[in-house]
């Protein structure tokens, strides 16, 4: 086996850039650290009043009557809203959001329920009161009564038969056929290569196992806020903490039945996502209570509307098993993957089947994936949403098939890694992919080779595939007389991505990265931009960027023709300076250029807007290394290295970054957090205090090695890195796990209880 | 002529076979194709005109957005896969 000599940063892209892959100060650096920046929460205007909203105590039960006349009659409440409210919907409408679709009546009935509440937290009635303390006392006094149900809580439970009916009209639908049975199954999929029977018999060794991962939270920092004005003219005007001002525009369009041209959202600062911040919740019943009331209305989540009413992660079952020869050759695999969608359908188990076993090229694959709907709160994204889930069963399998066959766990992975020219087991075939070189990197890394001494101690390692998105974005660029530019966006800046945009206008114009005026526009302002997520941004917002660039160039060149009195095709631009082809005494700036704007012809502005494809896949791998207390069964992680194919570092810092923040969230995800349910779905655990996520205390120095495969499907060779990080601690943790103690952990999270349960039951 | 993988739910429509040829320069034009060949194949990939929203189509490994406007090349590969957030408009990762 090859590997290459161990480098902090394996930098495989030949090219050189004069911006891209510095570390300029991020732009919006100084408003953040002075706490200048505004927040959803921050926005004020006059006349504002505060909105809270009533949510169901149960986690599935009929709504048999509302009654608001307590409330209403109590001083300072301004107005009451229900689903009756909302329009009325028929069933079976699909709207399209371009990036993703959704049955109408779910998306409204998740807003504000309307026959039934189908989990605890799920919003039932709202009030707009004169400030957040007669809200809140006003929702209290809203009698709702209920017909309490049984509720369904787990993938497994809801399929078997005689569950109860989280909606007695969903029927399975198995890629685009409808059985005619109501069931809690919304859909079945599966994916084959190849000639599994045929591939089990020719391995020497089979291993099968079956694990269990429970619903987490994103846990951004910042709480969902909502102010909504619907405004005398018609027009409604949003200020939210949002992934997408675009998406919300569009599904406060499709709920409250308006025309999106009639809705202006402006997206403030974002204290975090990581895709929670996608999907609306508070939007359209801020509207509407500002519709009744014609007062702007802002609504602020608590910590526990956050874990209760927004979209966790889902917990799942998932099935593995994977035979190889003695050689170490895989010859086959099979996944079953049945995720909780939460109430209404929409698990990420189809992404989990995209990603199960695409870090490794095998013959004979058959993926199954089964979306559940149980009496949770609806899903939403999180972070590479569905592969932590798939990863966590497939690395551990793969881990003890190394064991098994008494072969070094990386080799393993690299004689069996997905390489270009591997059609994964969903049918793409790899483009240019940088698995084998993110192993390489961790097999030469000298953790890997470390000593790792005293007793309880274990090192483990795992891999993990997100495949990355393109999506629309638009960008313009208007160029200053002092030879700065002013870009405008529509992403919202979670990570750095101003910064990450700006440069690679930046490098296109030869200008420095602080000569840029990067900003993020409302709805009104800036072309269709789709969402902060599927770790696109710095891939498309930043090729618009790119483009817009090149079209201020493209104009710039005419410029200069005009000023020297030349045809343009005899100009061309140049580590920043415009030049005569054919006479070295002409050149001249971008700075001195754009000087000279006003008296050749007036402003210059340059725009783009791009849907491209060719995002590039990211791989990532972890080694980890814990220590086991034998007696209470804490892990404590002693080091840990993250690794990752990031296709081209646009900022390092911010790549760095995204890596570490995503092992922290795996390894929270991995050792404690998990919604600590009662027997009738109630979420126990509603506080951070008691919904333990890792704090700097719980964390060691996350290392990071950026690895460097240019994506051939971008200018830079960018590939989005927001992602695949977060999938490889839980398994890698796991593996360490067993390495110290020879326990095999199947459930997350793996806390000081279930690793002492699990060694109750190796004792037995 | 384009190559059109069947997924396995609905290979009972294709006899089994898990890929078949079928002329089409667009989208559009390798549904019809394929019903023609293989009917039922329309009804279960189209509603009202439009791919159904839990199926997606990748062209040469690349999931589209242009839908039955999609162009497909002479040699391409055509895929009808789940939609990867089964209904959901979140489906893109977080």
């Amino acid at each position: 086996m090859t590997t290459t000599a161990y480098e902090p940063n394996m930098v495989l892209v030949n090219e050189t850039f004069d911006v891209v892959g510095t570390r300029p100060i991020r732009h919006d650096g100084a408003d953040k650290v002075t706490g200048r920046a505004l927040y959803g929460a921050d926005f004020d205007t006059a006349g504002l009043l505060h909105g809270k909203i009533l949510r169901s105590p149960h986690a599935h039960a009929r709504i048999k009557s509302i009654d608001t006349s307590k409330a209403e009659a109590l001083p300072g409440v301004l107005a009451i809203v229900t689903a009756k409210d909302l329009p009325t919907t028929k069933a079976g409408v699909i709207v399209d959001f371009g990036e993703g679709n959704m049955e109408l009546k779910y998306l409204r009935d998740n807003i504000l329920a309307s026959d039934k509440a189908l989990y605890k937290g799920h919003a039932i009635a709202a009030v707009a009161a004169s400030s957040p303390h007669v809200a809140e006392e006003a929702a209290a006094l809203i009698d709702v009564q209920y017909e309490v149900l049984e509720p369904v809580l787990t993938a497994p439970e809801g399929m078997k038969e005689g569950a109860p009916l989280v909606h007695e009209d969903l029927k399975t639908e198995e890629l685009g056929e409808k059985t005619d049975k109501s069931s809690n199954l919304a859909s079945h999929f599966r994916h084959t290569k190849g000639d599994l029977d045929q591939g089990f018999q020719e391995a020497d060794i089979v291993v099968e196992r079956e694990f269990n991962t429970v619903t987490v939270h994103q846990g951004y920092i910042e709480p969902h806020p909502a102010t909504a004005l619907w405004n005398q003219d018609g027009r409604l005007h949003i200020w939210c903490s949002t992934q997408g001002a675009f998406v919300v525009r569009d599904s406060c369009a499709q709920i409250l039945d308006i025309p999106v041209s009639q809705i202006r959202v402006v997206p403030m600062e974002i204290g975090g996502g990581f895709g929670g911040k996608i999907n609306v919740y508070l939007e359209p019943v801020a509207a509407l209570l500002s519709k009744k009331t014609g007062h702007a209305v802002k609504i602020v989540m608590s910590r526990a509307d956050c874990f209760e009413g927004t979209g966790p992660t889902p917990g799942s079952y998932v099935k593995v098993k994977i035979g190889a020869k003695n050689d170490g050759t895989i010859t086959a695999a099979h996944a079953y993957l049945a995720y909780e969608a939460g109430a209404y359908p929409g698990s990420p188990v189809g992404a989990g089947g995209m990603c199960v076993f695409s870090a490794y090229d095998i013959d004979n694959v058959v993926i199954d994936g089964y979306d559940v709907v149980v009496n949770k709160p609806k899903t939403a994204a999180y972070r590479a949403p569905g592969a932590p889930n798939a990863a966590f069963a497939t690395e551990q399998v793969v881990d003890e098939l190394a064991n098994k066959l008494g072969m070094d766990p990386i080799d393993l992975r690299l004689k069996n890694a997905a390489k270009e020219g591997t059609r994964r087991a969903d049918g793409p075939v790899f483009p240019r992919i940088g698995c084998v070189e993110v192993l390489e990197a961790m097999k030469s890394h000298p953790h890997y080779s470390a000593p790792l001494e005293g007793p309880n101690r274990g090192r483990g390692v795992s891999i993990g595939f997100w495949f990355n998105i393109g999506l629309a974005s638009s960008c313009s660029i208007s160029v200053n007389d002092d030879g700065t530019i002013n870009l405008v966006e529509g992403s919202t800046d979670i990570g750095g991505t101003r910064a990450s945009i700006a440069m690679q206008a930046a490098e296109v114009l030869g200008i420095a990265a602080e000569d840029v005026r990067p900003s993020v526009a409302d709805t009104d302002s800036v072309g269709y931009t789709a969402v902060t997520g599927g770790s696109r941004t710095t891939f498309a917002t930043g090729w618009a960027a790119y483009e817009a660039a090149q079209d201020v160039k493209r104009q710039m060149i005419e410029r200069a023709a005009t000023v020297w009195e030349v045809d343009a095709d005899s100009v061309e631009f140049d580590k920043g300076a415009f030049k005569s082809k054919t006479d070295p005494e002409l050149s001249m700036s971008f700075k001195d250029l754009a000087g000279r704007l006003s008296s050749t012809g007036g402003p210059i502005v340059g725009r783009a807007a791009v849907n491209p494809q060719g995002a590039g896949g990211s791989f990532a791998g972890n080694i980890v290394d814990v220590e086991v207390d034998p007696e209470t069964g804490k892990v404590e992680v002693l080091r840990f290295t993250a690794v990752q194919d990031v296709g081209k570092a646009i900022h390092p810092s911010y790549v760095e970054g995204q890596m570490q923040g995503g092992s922290a969230q795996g390894i929270g995800w991995a050792l404690n957090e998990e919604y600590y349910m009662g027997e009738q779905g109630q979420m126990t655990n509603t506080s951070l205090l008691d919904y333990r996520m890792p704090t700097s205390l719980d964390l060691p120095m996350i290392d990071t090695v950026i690895v460097e495969v240019a994506n051939p499907g971008h200018p830079f060779g960018v590939r989005g890195v927001g992602e695949a990080n977060i999938i490889p601690p839980t398994p890698a943790i796991a593996n360490a796990i067993h390495s110290a103690t020879g326990l095999r952990l199947e459930r997350l999270p793996m806390n000081p209880g279930a690793v002492t349960e699990a060694g109750w039951k190796q004792r037995k | 002529m384009p190559t059109v993988y069947i997924p396995s739910l609905m290979q009972s429509l294709t006899g089994g076979k898990q890929t078949v040829q079928v002329e089409g320069s667009t989208v559009r034009q390798v549904v019809e194709a394929l019903e023609q060949s293989y009917p039922g194949m329309r009804a279960r990939l189209v509603d009202s005109g439009r791919i159904k929203p839990n199926i997606s189509v990748a062209i040469d490994g690349e999931v589209t957005t242009l839908g039955m406007l999609q162009k497909v090349g002479e040699n391409s590969e055509v895929h009808f896969l789940p939609a990867i957030g089964g209904g959901s408009h979140n489906r893109h990762g977080g």
